[in-house]
Order: structure tokens, then sequence, then C-alpha cells
């Protein structure tokens, strides 16, 4: 049910992103005629794929799937309180939909703030009730998430199958766990924020109205203390699935098991500590940005560890090319680049002049939309034959992989120039200068959207034929428990527990 | 596994329940009708707000009444909650009150941004409102050592009480049980009342100053822990009238006095923070 959510939304906030390329493809206003829309367009893009896409996949989706089976566990800790974590999502995603089809700044529908929501833009920008929607819609999200955390931490800690120590999980698990701990940490936080711009909104109180004494700059502290560790709450599940397809084609146990699960709790641990090189050009002190500088650029350590390890991982194994394999090795090599791009933007002046440029459009997407992403494309063409006990023929994952890889790149790499060259984001318009390049990422987006068509007539394969998935399809390097259970598990797997003697993971 | 069906294990696996979908939907619901309040609109000329809201509010709280009241079955008559199931709702109950102190760190987070920073010549306009040092000018802040410490004695002594309640209830002294939670449960209506009457006679308000929003939006959401903490100590107390809790199991008690602790500490906190520190008997912050 998370999955099929997801995917819906996925639709709506792929729809905005084209209705967006659209109209950048050619410089002058063609779609948008009032351009406010547009900025609703990318807030709404932005809070659905992050809220509503990515986290309800990888977290809902496959992780609520798959952390029980992996522990050989009969079902989540509390299943109840798994229920009402889904059922707030069509609560909260309906909210934030009302909240595009009313006013929100003066005489224009929306809220066009982007998905950080800074005041003063949130407080005095947009006095209708669309932004009222939108927050009202994030303590629903951020409530389901909490729950959910809550549910994952402890069915980790609790319900690991006799013998199965924590150092013998496998490494999706320990993903989940260290996602789950920042989820319950950063999202209360947010709540706060949104809290006070709501009575800022309604109640006249100044928390960030500096002409009675309140700080806008607060608002971004306390924005982003929520807002990075959701970027690894958003890609830590991601690491987990590739870790296991990599593994599983390589028919190799993963390369430094426990350096591998240690280096996601240190990115989980340092991504607490690095909020504010969101804000370097919010005016902070010097002494504060050289902190932010190097701090940022110690989580480069953990993933480098994790890159290699993968990479050392295939290293004389022995690869089968398969469809989910594909994805993960195109996660590995595009989150690379993002992460690079990443590294460059942690340094305060750099960053000062490519701020709010495509050049940051182009690194998160890099490992958002082409990571988390393609790390939740992986997933399904791994795990789909053990979830729906059908068979998604590999030349479509395997096709849909390479239209989406090239359509990816096409779309998002030009942006790396068109930002360096000083294109600003959030516009709708853009001098001729800019022209090709945007021309160039439109086509890679029609590209991209074209392989979804690809992705779904895969199910419309699996499902129309009448071939069914064996227990364990990828043969004998897939190790983990899930693969010892029938495809699809029946209800309640492991009504006899497991019990886990030898090297688990 | 020829016998698929047979359950070998102690994990309780729940019936499927209504109220996750109700609670969604009652959410929603109040949700639209808190906007439609506060924003004042209308569909088809009604103004259907405060209605919307009502009827949200009361289908999330009978959620939590029914939702709640399944589990307690489940624990004492179907004796689903064995030892380890005991340990989840342990687990839950901890990982809950930590996102709960994490809610907090954002009051105190804007409470320490707004004072210590006052007197920060660059945020100008911060600057001119506050006169450069804390509490801000023109402000009349309580004194610390009137009300505030009546209440702060309040709640610690409170703090003891749910604590006698709990050695008695753990010596299976049901007599003991029912007063200390009696007398837990007055003083936290005792606080709840010294804090209305404070907020009755504050000099400032919620609106139009920094020092209103943080001093009550940090002791308003305190207050309203130690209701919902006060209300789930009575639940209790009627509970034990009932003759609930053992001296073995007692989970639902045993939450009671966690969540009553964690509100006691949050208290001593914004004492500390906001009482104290700042106002004009701590260290206040002024031009340097």
């Amino acid at each position: 049910m998370y999955l099929i959510f997801a995917i819906f939304a996925g639709l709506l906030g792929g729809f905005l992103s084209i209705m967006m390329r659209l109209e950048l493809q050619e410089p002058g206003l063609q779609y948008f005629t009032n351009p406010q829309t547009y900025n609703v367009f990318v807030t709404g893009h932005g809070l659905i794929m992050v809220f509503f896409v990515v986290m309800p996949a990888v977290i809902g989706g496959y992780g609520n799937w798959f952390v029980p089976l992996m522990i050989g566990a009969p079902d989540m800790a509390f299943p109840r309180m798994n229920n009402i974590s889904f059922w707030l999502l069509p609560a909260s995603l309906s909210l934030l939909l009302i909240s595009l089809f009313v006013e929100g700044a003066p005489g224009s529908n929306g809220f066009g703030g982007g998905w950080t929501v800074y005041p003063p833009l949130s407080t005095m920008g947009h006095p209708g009730p669309a932004l009222d929607f939108g927050i009202l819609s994030l303590h629903l999200a951020g409530a389901s998430s909490i729950l959910g955390a809550i549910n994952f931490i402890t069915t980790i800690l609790n319900m690991r199958a006799p013998g199965m120590t924590m150092h013998k999980m496998p490494l999706f698990a320990w993903a989940l766990l260290v996602t789950a701990f920042l989820l319950l940490l950063s999202l209360p936080v947010l709540a706060g924020a949104i809290t006070m711009l709501l009575t800022d909104r309604n109640f006249g109180t100044s928390f960030f109205d500096p002409t009675n004494g309140g700080d806008p700059i607060l608002y971004q502290h306390l924005f982003w203390f929520f807002g990075h560790p959701e970027v690894y709450i958003m890609i830590l599940p991601g690491f987990g699935i590739v870790s296991h397809i990599i593994s599983t084609f390589s028919k190799k146990p993963i390369f430094g098991y426990l350096g591998m699960a240690y280096a996601m709790v240190a990115i989980g641990a340092v991504g607490f500590i690095v909020w504010a090189h969101h804000m370097y050009t919010a005016g902070l002190a010097l002494n504060t940005q050289r902190y932010f500088v190097f701090a940022t650029m110690v989580i480069a350590v953990p993933t480098g560890v994790k890159i290699f390890s993968w990479i050392a991982t295939m290293w004389g194994g022995s690869i089968r090319f398969s469809a989910a394999m594909h994805w993960a090795v195109g996660f590995i090599f595009l989150f690379t680049v993002g992460g690079v791009t990443g590294v460059v933007l942690s340094n305060a002046g750099l960053d000062r002049n490519l701020h709010n440029t495509y050049y940051v459009v182009a690194h998160f997407h890099y490992v958002l939309s082409l990571g988390a992403v393609f790390s939740i494309f992986a997933a399904w063409y791994y795990w789909f034959p053990k979830m729906y006990g059908r068979i998604i023929p590999e030349w479509i994952g395997k096709l849909h992989f390479w239209v989406a890889f090239i359509g990816a790149n096409v779309l998002f790499f030009p942006m790396h120039f068109t930002g360096l060259a000083g294109m600003p984001r959030h516009y709708v318009d853009y001098p001729e200068a800019f022209a090709g390049w945007n021309r160039i990422s439109s086509y890679g987006s029609y590209l991209f959207a074209f392989g979804l068509l690809i992705f779904f007539y895969g199910i419309y394969k699996a499902f129309s034929s009448s071939v069914r998935a064996v227990d364990s399809p990828w043969g004998e390097g897939a190790t983990t428990l899930e693969w010892s259970l029938s495809s699809p598990p029946p209800y309640h797997q492991f009504e006899t527990l497991p019990r886990i003697t030898g090297d688990a993971h | 596994m020829a016998d698929a069906h047979a359950k070998n294990h102690d994990y309780h696996i729940v019936d499927p329940s209504p109220w996750p979908f109700i609670g969604s939907l009652s959410a929603f619901v109040m949700a639209v009708g808190a906007i439609m309040s506060m924003k004042a609109l209308a569909i088809g000329g009604l103004k259907a707000g405060p209605v919307l809201l009502g009827l949200g509010l009361i289908g999330v709280l009978y959620t939590m009444l029914a939702w709640w009241t399944d589990v307690i079955k489940e624990a004492q008559e179907k004796g689903n909650h064995t030892r380890v199931v005991q340990m989840h709702h342990r687990y839950g109950m901890i990982m809950f009150i930590a996102s709960e102190v994490m809610f907090f760190v954002a009051w105190f987070w804007a409470f320490f941004d707004s004072s210590i920073y006052a007197h920060e010549a660059q945020a100008f306009l911060r600057f001119e409102f506050t006169g450069g040092h804390w509490p801000p000018k023109g402000i009349e802040v309580f004194d610390p050592w009137h009300l505030p410490l009546i209440n702060t004695l309040i709640l610690l002594t409170s703090g003891t009480t749910v604590t006698w309640a709990h050695h008695a209830l753990l010596h299976n002294d049901r007599q003991g049980l029912k007063q200390g939670l009696l007398l837990t449960v007055l003083l936290g209506a005792l606080f709840t009342c010294v804090q209305g009457y404070e907020y009755a006679h504050a000099s400032f308000s919620f609106g139009g100053n920094i020092y209103g929003a943080t001093f009550f939006m940090a002791t308003g959401f305190h207050g309203f822990h130690v209701l919902i903490g006060t209300i789930f100590l009575l639940v209790c107390l009627l509970r034990a009238n009932r003759g609930d809790f053992t001296p073995q199991q007692h989970l639902g008690f045993e939450f009671a006095a966690w969540y009553w602790h964690f509100v006691d500490v949050v208290w001593l906190f914004l004492f500390v923070s906001i009482y104290l520190w700042g106002s004009h008997w701590g260290a206040a912050v002024g031009a340097h």
C-alpha cells in the first residue's frame, strides 16, 4: 500500500516537474501566465517528492516489507501503529493538495516559497490559507514518520531472530535503524518550527519577525536541523538496498560489513551537526561557517568507505548483470557524482557563489532523484519477485534503466553548467544565454518520463503472464532471510522463528 | 513449515482494528477545521470551521480512548502481553519521550536564540526592539521566587508522591497506591491552576513581542503536557480503583510515571532558564 501510494504521489510530483521543464525549455513565458504558479509547482514538487514519494517508498514500503523478513520476525512490533502511519499519509497528502488550490499569496493560489518555507515569505508573503494547509500537512506526515520510527527501532532492537546479533544483522536493517533514529530526533524540531510559523501567521507572535524582537534566521536553523538529517533519511535506506543487491549479484558477502554498518551510523551522527552549511549566505559568523565547512567534509569519509566497499565487493566477484544490478551500479555512479559536487558546495567560499544556482539543483538531484530514486527502482526489480510472486522480464528492467540513466543525466548534468554560469533557481524565466542547456535538460526529462512507461509496462507484463517466481530467483548469492521464504511470503511469516547460527549477513 | 498457522513465538499478532483509519480521518477533519477557524473560511457561505474542528477533535479523542481500551483488554483479559511484548512497549514509550524532548528543544532553541543574542548589533531591527538586552525593554517579567518557585516545589513534590505510589504498588499496598496517585493528580491539578493564575496576571501577551512568544510557547506546551500527564495519572487512579495493575505487570502506571518525570524535568529547565536566568534576577543579557 505504501508503494502504491508512493507511485501515485510520484506521478503527481513528476507531473509538476515536467510542467516546469516544459516552461523552461524556451526562454520567455509559455505555459505559466502567472509566474507565481510556477513557484507553487516548484514547492509542490519538492514537498511531494520528499514526503510522499521517497519516504513512503523506502521506509514505509520496503522497510516494512523487508525489515521483519530480514531479521526473522513475524511482523513489525506495533502493527496497528504501522497502520496509522500509513493512513496519516493520504490525510496529509490531501491537505497538501488542497493547499495547491486555495489562495496563498494575494491573488494567486498555492504556496510558492519553496519546500524550506522560509519566513518572511511564509509569514507575510502568503497571507492566504494555502500555507496553513501545507503546515498541517507536514504535521501529519511528521507524526506518521515519528510513529514509524518508533516502530522500526523497537522491531529491530527487540525482534531479531534468536542468534541474530546486531553484528549479524543485514545492512538494510542497519540502514533503517539509523534512519529511524534520525527521524525520531529531527522531525519533532521541524514540528516545533512550523508550529511557530503557524502562530506567527495566525496568532500574532513574532518568533521570526525582527520588528517585534524575533529572528528569521532562527527558522532556518530549526528547519535545517531537521532538513539535513532528512537528506540522510532519504538516502540511507538506499545504501542498505544497494549493499544487498551488489552482494547478491557479485556472489560475495559485502566487503567490510562492520565498516559499512558503522559508516551509516557515522553518517547519521555527523548528519546532525552540519545543518548550517545550508545557510552560508545567511550572514553567520565566519568562525561558525568554518566549523560547518569542516564538519561537512568529514561526512565524505564514511561515504567514501561505503562507495569503496561496494566497489571492493564487486572486485573479483562473479558478477551477473541483472536489471537490479544495473540500477545498483548506476546508483553508485550517480551518487558519487552528487557526493563530489556536495564536497564542492560544502566550501563556504564557493557556496557563496553557487548558492541558489542550478549547480545546487544538479547536486541534490544527483543524490536524491538519481540516488534515492535509483535505489527505489533497484529494490523494485530486486524484490518484485519476492513481494508479488511474479517476474518482470529482465530486458524491461534493463531497458528502463538505460532510458532513465541517459534521460536523468541529460536532464541534470547540464544544470552544473547553467549553475556555474550563474543561472539562479526558482525562476520561471531566464535570459537567452542559458537557452541551449535548458533545452537539453528539458529533453532529458521527457526521456526519463518515457522510462516510466516502460516501468509500468513491466508491471503489466508481470501480472499478465502466468510465470511465477521461485523462492530464491537470484540464486546462491542471495543469502538474507527473505529468500528462504515462499514468494510471496505467507501472511505472517516465521510462525516458528528461524535460528541463526552462521554468518548471517 | 507443515503447520503454517501455529504460532510458536511470544510476539503479539494483533487483530485488524478500525481505529488507525478513523483516527487519521479525524485528524484530517480536525486540521481542515482548524484552518477554517483560524482564517474564518466558509464552505458555501457556511462557517463550518469550529464545527469541523470540534468533530475532528472528538474523533481523535474517541480513537485514543477506544484504541487504548483495546490494548488494556488485550493485556488483561487475553494475556497477549508476554514479556517480550512488554519490552516492546517500554522501548516504544522511551522513544516517544525522546521525540517529545526534541520537540521541547525547538522551544528552548527559540528562547536562547532570542535571549543570548539580543544584543547583537547587526540584527539591528531586533536590537531596536529589545534595547540590546534580555528581557526586552519594557517587559515586566514574573518574580521567579514567587509563584514559579511554588510551582517548582509542587511539581517536585508530585514527583515524590508518584514514586511513593509506585513503591506501594510493588509491595502490593493498594491503599498506598491509591493515596499516592490521588495526591499526585491533585498536585498536578494545583500546578495547572497556579499556572493559569500566573498567565491571567501576565503583563505581556503571546502576540506582538518576542518575550511573550517564547515564554507562552514554552511554558504553554509544558502546561499542556502537565495536563496530559495529569489525565494519564487520573486514568491510572481509576484503573487502580477498578483493581487493575499487579506488582508484576503495570506498564500503564509505569508509563504515566515516566511521563510525569519527563514533564517534571522539562519544568526544571524552564524554571532555571526562562524564569530565573531570563529575568532581572539572573544573568540577564545586557549591551556590552
